[in-house]
């Protein structure tokens, strides 16, 4: 009796420390010297490793750049940013488990968002349950938005608006009382189910027939079946979307099988370097990004947005893919919401992230209430003369959009 | 699905054009499916790290190409590279579950499976690739059956690999060697021939024609490390409709698959196409079960 007793005691007592720890955990930020803390897990290996190294790699330049340039000043303190980072192995359970961690035994109190809708998708509710501040820049499915999330924040643009400016593209070269056609061959995955549902959407508004609604098994390895109906039904626009795959089949496959397509809009271009491997084939073909270097976008610590590329290129001798340029950014937004909260107090710094208003290289940053940046369009690269140059939208484009594609006859 | 197949009335040559193309890539399921079925065969193994065979076939070209060997080079150099993992391959993890039971086998190949996929997106990273050869398109028919020439080259090259295994088997010392095995392994090793050896060959020889259908894949296709799968499941699909002894029959049922396949993307939808693939699989088995069963029955 006297043993259960203080067994008893005794876990009432650990109890109370793991209140006590818990609960200082969430109120006082990371803090060390003149160093505050985000925190990060990303995908450094498994199948996002890729995408992992250039969503870390913007974040790092963007990390020094604002140290080098001072660090931030929050309540008359002048302070620098470090990020801790962990590998979430690409798997959505290791992503949560390492909010977690980051949480509750670094001590971390703002969370840079990980690679992928589905990683965010995992790790939105462990910040959210916590109150921690996440601004994310690579999880664009537009579902992680309609949860009703206080605590996420996403600079880039949501999943359904990859495509639509496609539509409205190709709206805009139809003559009077012309009914466009259109095919889709979607990956039957969740972000390009969103990519269609987008483009459903402004083909109904616009008034555009779809007439191929092709969803690509994620196994599958080839599309001649769907090509083989583009050929017979010869749509004036064929929309692709399934990832860097379903770009390099697509471009393959519609040179190989001497398709011809008007128009060709595709996702995930630069990831498939279509350029770099097919050349010719690729030419034409537009390609949806969130950011470009050719962008008229600037800011007072990077420049503008060609000024980004040239330190990033400089810096990891490759060009920024769009992922690294939304990385940044996202930091940026953090070093100005402090700013402006004046206080590493996660619900502060909530608030003061809801108002942002800022111009960045990499466009502007305006969060509505489900916390997706509406300041920024996507742009629609062409490829033209073996280079990405933006044809929409109209006020940023770099150079006219070239319609229809020539014959592969002519070509 | 009405108006595809009202669109194959429509055009009639589209149905030659998707049989033609499908044509193409059962060709690449036969490949795959020859080591397959020797292996079977021979060890008694059911290799679900075929695919992973398939795909380091693929990245091996990718490699070499970038060390500037011609594209269509790399076709034997895959085969041999692959050859020799197959051997090493052997050597540390096969020849321990070659006489144990199918489920040790089956678990062994597919730790296998799940460590090529690994460590190949360790090393050659998780983006999808392709490599150009630079070939042309054919044209026939005025423009009614379209095909790329590596999707004939792989076509062509699967008959040929069919055919020069037919006769490595048929004339080779070895070959009569893994024929020996395969019909009586206790036999062969009382006759004197090293079944140890032959094992390791034939499975060698398994992942060499991988590597040489893997090859071929990034040429017409693309790859990355998580492609094994497809392959290994339509490898294991051709060869329970073939057998484990008929190379003809294998080639027929790897073209089948890929021309069956194709036109059932175009008319059911491409979100069915691989749905079709396994319940062809399902259907065959429970008919070949059937089958058996009343063969069974006529035995008793």
């Amino acid at each position: 009796m006297v043993l259960l007793n203080l067994l008893r005691s005794a876990a009432v007592a650990l109890m109370g420390v793991g209140f006590l720890l818990s609960a200082s955990g969430t109120v006082s930020a990371k803090v060390e010297g003149d160093i505050v803390y985000l925190g990060a897990a990303i995908s450094l290996t498994g199948k996002y490793s890729t995408n992992g190294a250039h969503t870390r790699r913007g974040y790092d330049l963007a990390v020094e750049q604002i140290n080098a340039a001072g660090g931030i000043t929050v309540d008359g303190q002048t302070y620098k940013l470090g990020i801790i980072y962990y590998d979430d192995e690409s798997t959505p359970a290791r992503g949560a488990q390492l909010a977690e961690r980051l949480i509750q035994q670094d001590g971390v109190t703002f969370i840079l968002g990980p690679y992928s809708s589905g990683l965010t998708r995992a790790m939105a509710p462990i910040t959210e349950k916590y109150g921690v501040p996440m601004v994310e820049a690579n999880g664009a499915s537009i579902s992680l938005f309609q949860e009703g999330y206080k605590y996420l924040f996403a600079v880039l643009s949501t999943t359904e608006q990859y495509l639509q400016g496609a539509i409205a593209l190709a709206a805009e070269t139809a003559d009077e009382g012309q009914i466009l056609r259109v095919a889709l061959a979607m990956e039957n995955d969740p972000f390009s189910q969103d990519v269609r549902a987008g483009v459903i959407a402004d083909a109904e508004r616009l008034g555009l027939r779809i007439v191929i609604d092709d969803k690509l098994p994620p196994e599958l390895n080839d599309m001649s079946a769907t090509m083989a109906k583009v050929r017979a039904l010869r749509p004036d626009l064929l929309v692709v979307s399934g990832h860097a795959k379903g770009a390099a089949l697509a471009i393959r496959q519609i040179a190989d099988s001497r398709i011809d397509i008007p128009m060709l809009a595709l996702t995930h271009c630069d990831a498939a370097q279509v350029i770099e491997k097919f050349g010719e084939k690729a030419e034409f073909a537009l390609c949806a990004s969130q950011w470009a270097p050719g962008l008229s976008y600037s800011d007072e610590l990077f420049g503008s947005a060609r000024d980004f590329a040239d330190l990033f290129e400089a810096t990891f001798e490759y060009a920024p893919p769009y992922q690294s340029a939304e990385s940044a950014a996202a930091v940026m937004v953090f070093a100005d919401a402090f700013e402006r909260a004046g206080s590493f107090d996660p619900a502060a710094v909530r608030d003061a992230l809801a108002a942002t208003d800022l111009m960045t290289f990499y466009g502007g940053i305006n969060f509505d209430e489900a916390g997706r940046n509406v300041a920024k369009p996507m742009v629609l690269f062409q490829v033209q003369e073996g280079e990405y140059r933006v044809v929409y939208p109209s006020d940023t484009a770099e150079a006219s959009f070239i319609h229809p594609t020539p014959r592969w006859s002519e070509r | 699905m009405l108006e595809n197949l009202q669109l194959l009335f429509d055009y009639p040559t589209l149905g030659a054009d998707l049989i033609a193309n499908g044509l193409m890539i059962g060709a690449i399921f036969a490949l795959a499916a020859f080591g397959m079925a020797l292996v079977w065969g021979v060890l008694g193994i059911i290799n679900i790290a075929q695919g992973e065979f398939v795909m380091l076939g693929g990245f091996v070209a990718l490699t070499a190409a970038g060390l500037g060997v011609p594209p269509l080079a790399t076709i034997p150099l895959a085969a041999i590279v692959l050859f020799m993992v197959g051997w090493g391959l052997y050597r540390l993890v096969i020849f321990r579950v070659v006489d144990r039971d199918l489920f040790v086998s089956l678990l062994a190949t597919f730790g296998l499976s799940i460590i090529l996929q690994q460590l190949s997106n360790e090393i050659f990273g998780a983006d999808v690739r392709t490599l150009e050869t630079g070939l042309g398109t054919l044209v026939l028919f005025d423009g009614q059956i379209v095909l790329a020439e590596i999707k004939l080259v792989s076509f062509v090259t699967a008959l040929v690999v069919g055919l020069a295994l037919w006769a490595f088997l048929k004339r080779a010392r070895l070959g009569q060697a893994i024929r020996a095995t395969s019909q009586n392994a206790r036999a062969a090793r009382i006759l004197g021939i090293d079944t140890d050896r032959v094992y390791a060959a034939t499975y060698a020889l398994n992942a060499a024609l991988c590597g040489a259908a893997g090859s071929l894949v990034v040429m017409a296709w693309t790859i990355h490390p998580y492609i094994g799968l497809p392959y290994t499941v339509r490898s294991f699909l051709v060869v329970i409709v073939a057998g484990l002894g008929n190379i003809a029959a294998v080639i027929a049922a790897g073209l089948g698959l890929g021309a069956l396949e194709n036109v059932a993307g175009f008319v059911l939808g491409a979100e069915y196409q691989i749905a079709f693939v396994f319940a062809l699989m399902v259907i065959i088995l429970v008919v070949r079960n059937f089958l058996l069963r009343r063969k069974r029955e006529y035995l008793k």
